[in-house]
């Protein structure tokens, strides 16, 4: 029964840390942008397929495919914020939140057309197998994954503090007029943070290719639970969206084993609509 | 109260003998089929826009009510004969007030909040539904062949009869919105979009308002979920009670112009056609280019014409004037 827990509590965390790196990119972006990226868990599924299909045609494994997967994605996000988003931000509130619909059709369909609906698994990655901690087996993939998105979340935090561009982000995220009239170029933070948001989903995508399976439709779900975990988090708030994504990954795995696994993520949304019941500002908001 | 004037009184009589005639002239089913499709998203969008038009309430959870009204009457056939024409009433309470116990504790998130709670509202109803062995859980629901009828809701040598009730339907969706707009609740759902702050100082119960607004909504789009019932004769959750139902529910109000009564109307005429011919074109491969079509569809509405078709065409037409 200990050990049953004990593992419980290990999953949670390793599922917990992963959520939070794909809603630190999300947040990022809303926070700075006040507007959600609806194809969130799409740039995951193409960050997924860039390391698969890195791993398929030129045998690099996933972990090395982490810049590539950053690079990627920092300039697809790039790409969307310039040709897309920029367009819509001074429209009207509804066009904000439909236009990035928009892009997770195109990007999931996009997928589907040129890599069929299948699943897909990267079979022997370089860090494989279990460790036993007394009588708890550890997956050394998914320990890995939950490691390195704890030290990019870490280094996000250490750059938007100490660096001069990432305190440019954090001022127009406060204010940003005041950041504007400080002579920051905010066109530019927004691009920027688009990116490394962006970026930032790319890295989780790579990490959870090393043991998750890769298919168009992937993103759905984790683009779902980032929106709850962002909100549930705290409004732009990157310590909420961390906090709130170990929450998350405590809720999902403790209520899958306690009541039903089938109701996983049905105890996710409501657990998070209890809490914006009660503070709607989220956790940390 | 707003008048029309009668140019528009001209134009939507016209508009009603033209639709009234359709069927007498339409050849094969597929345009029968595209029209009823048409007809039954402009309700929806007609619905959305109460809540989401005037009361400023973004939901991208509506599938929600639109799976338990096609789900209600269809139990209610399956298991204990009652007719749909009950059925559909049973199915548009009981969405109304499962809208109002999501209501309350939604009453007071605001724009991007309540749209994230509104998708995970939604969420919830169909893994509930998917895992539902009363309702047959993810085999879903086949409803019994009974004779065709207009008592039985149910017809199989034609579209015509379907496509008369659900036109009815919508005509039924729009009195209700033009009444609601025209009337004081009207005013106070627009105060409320327009400032939490300043309508609770107005002395508006707002709770109350957003909530009427959320349950007429329900209503209607699970009168609209009963229909498709009655028309597609199965249903199963991972087709009546997915998120990409919403969406399309959200883009047809916003095409036409949300916040007017007519404009979910005109988004339908627009998204639907092309979204049905698209798919029928393109879908068949499973190739997923008719979503990649949509998807870019979505990407220029929002971009190029935000305000929706309905605030371009009436700033044409006060030009012409």
């Amino acid at each position: 029964m200990f050990d049953q827990l004990l593992q419980q509590i290990v999953n949670s965390l390793l599922i917990g840390s992963v959520y939070s790196l794909v809603a630190i990119g999300l947040t990022l972006i809303w926070g700075v942008m006040n507007i959600i990226n609806f194809a969130h868990g799409d740039f995951l599924m193409i960050g997924m397929f860039i390391a698969f299909w890195m791993y398929t045609l030129y045998g690099i494994d996933p972990l090395l495919s982490i810049p590539l997967c950053a690079a990627g994605l920092f300039l697809l996000g790039y790409l969307v914020y310039r040709f897309i988003v920029s367009k819509v931000m001074g429209g009207p509130g509804l066009a904000q939140l439909v236009v990035t619909f928009g892009v997770s059709i195109f990007l999931a369909n996009f997928a589907v057309m040129l890599w069929t609906p299948d699943f897909r698994l990267i079979d022997h990655p370089l860090l494989s197998g279990t460790w036993m901690i007394g009588a708890v087996p550890l997956s050394i993939p998914k320990f890995a994954a939950s490691l390195g998105s704890v030290i990019v979340s870490a280094a996000v935090v250490l750059f938007l503090r100490k660096t001069k561009t990432g305190k440019a982000i954090l001022a127009t995220e406060m204010n940003r007029d005041s950041a504007l009239l400080m002579g920051i170029n905010t066109d530019r933070v927004n691009a920027l943070s688009f990116g490394i948001g962006s970026a930032l989903v790319g890295i989780a995508g790579a990490f959870l290719s090393m043991y998750y399976y890769i298919y168009p439709q992937v993103g759905g779900l984790f683009g779902l639970i980032s929106f709850c975990i962002v909100a549930f988090g705290g409004f732009g708030s990157i310590e909420g969206a961390f906090l709130a994504g170990i929450v998350i990954g405590f809720v999902q795995t403790l209520g899958g084993y306690f009541f039903d696994p089938a109701y996983k993520y049905a105890i996710v949304f409501m657990v998070y609509l209890i809490t914006v019941w009660i503070r709607p500002q989220g956790l940390l908001g | 109260m707003r008048t029309f004037t009668s140019r528009q009184v001209s134009v939507s009589a016209v508009v009603l003998v033209l639709l009234l005639f359709f069927p007498l002239v339409a050849r094969g089913s597929f345009p029968m089929h595209v029209m009823i499709m048409l007809f039954m998203f402009a309700m929806m969008g007609v619905a959305w826009n109460i809540m989401g038009g005037y009361a400023g309430m973004f939901s991208f959870g509506q599938v929600a009510f639109f799976g338990i009204g096609a789900y209600t009457s269809s139990y209610l056939l399956v298991t204990h004969h009652i007719s749909p024409w009950i059925g559909i009433f049973v199915g548009g309470i009981l969405a109304a007030l499962t809208a109002a116990a999501i209501g309350i504790p939604c009453s007071n998130l605001r724009g991007h909040y309540f749209a994230i709670a509104s998708i995970a509202f939604g969420e919830i109803v169909r893994i509930q539904f998917n895992n539902w062995k009363l309702i047959g859980a993810a085999e879903g629901l086949t409803l019994p062949m009974l004779p065709e009828s207009f008592a039985n809701f149910m017809f199989h040598s034609s579209k015509a009869p379907y496509y008369y009730i659900i036109l009815g339907f919508l005509l039924a969706a729009l009195i209700v919105c033009y009444l609601v707009a025209t009337s004081k609740m009207g005013f106070y759902f627009r105060a409320i979009k327009e400032s939490h702050e300043v309508a609770k100082v107005l002395g508006i119960n707002f709770v109350h308002y957003r909530l009427m607004a959320i349950m007429i909504s329900a209503f209607l789009t699970a009168m609209a979920g009963t229909f498709y019932a009655q028309y597609i004769l199965y249903l199963d959750p991972e087709s009546v009670l997915i998120l990409p139902i919403s969406v399309q529910i959200v883009l047809v109000a916003m095409l036409g112009g949300a916040g007017s009564v007519i404009g979910p109307v005109i988004g339908a005429a627009i998204l639907i056609p092309v979204s049905e011919i698209t798919r029928v074109m393109l879908g068949h491969k499973g190739t997923g280019i008719d979503m990649m079509v949509y998807g870019t569809l979505i990407m220029l509405i929002s971009v190029y014409q935000p305000q929706g078709v309905w605030g371009l065409l009436s700033s044409i037409g006060r030009r012409a004037r």
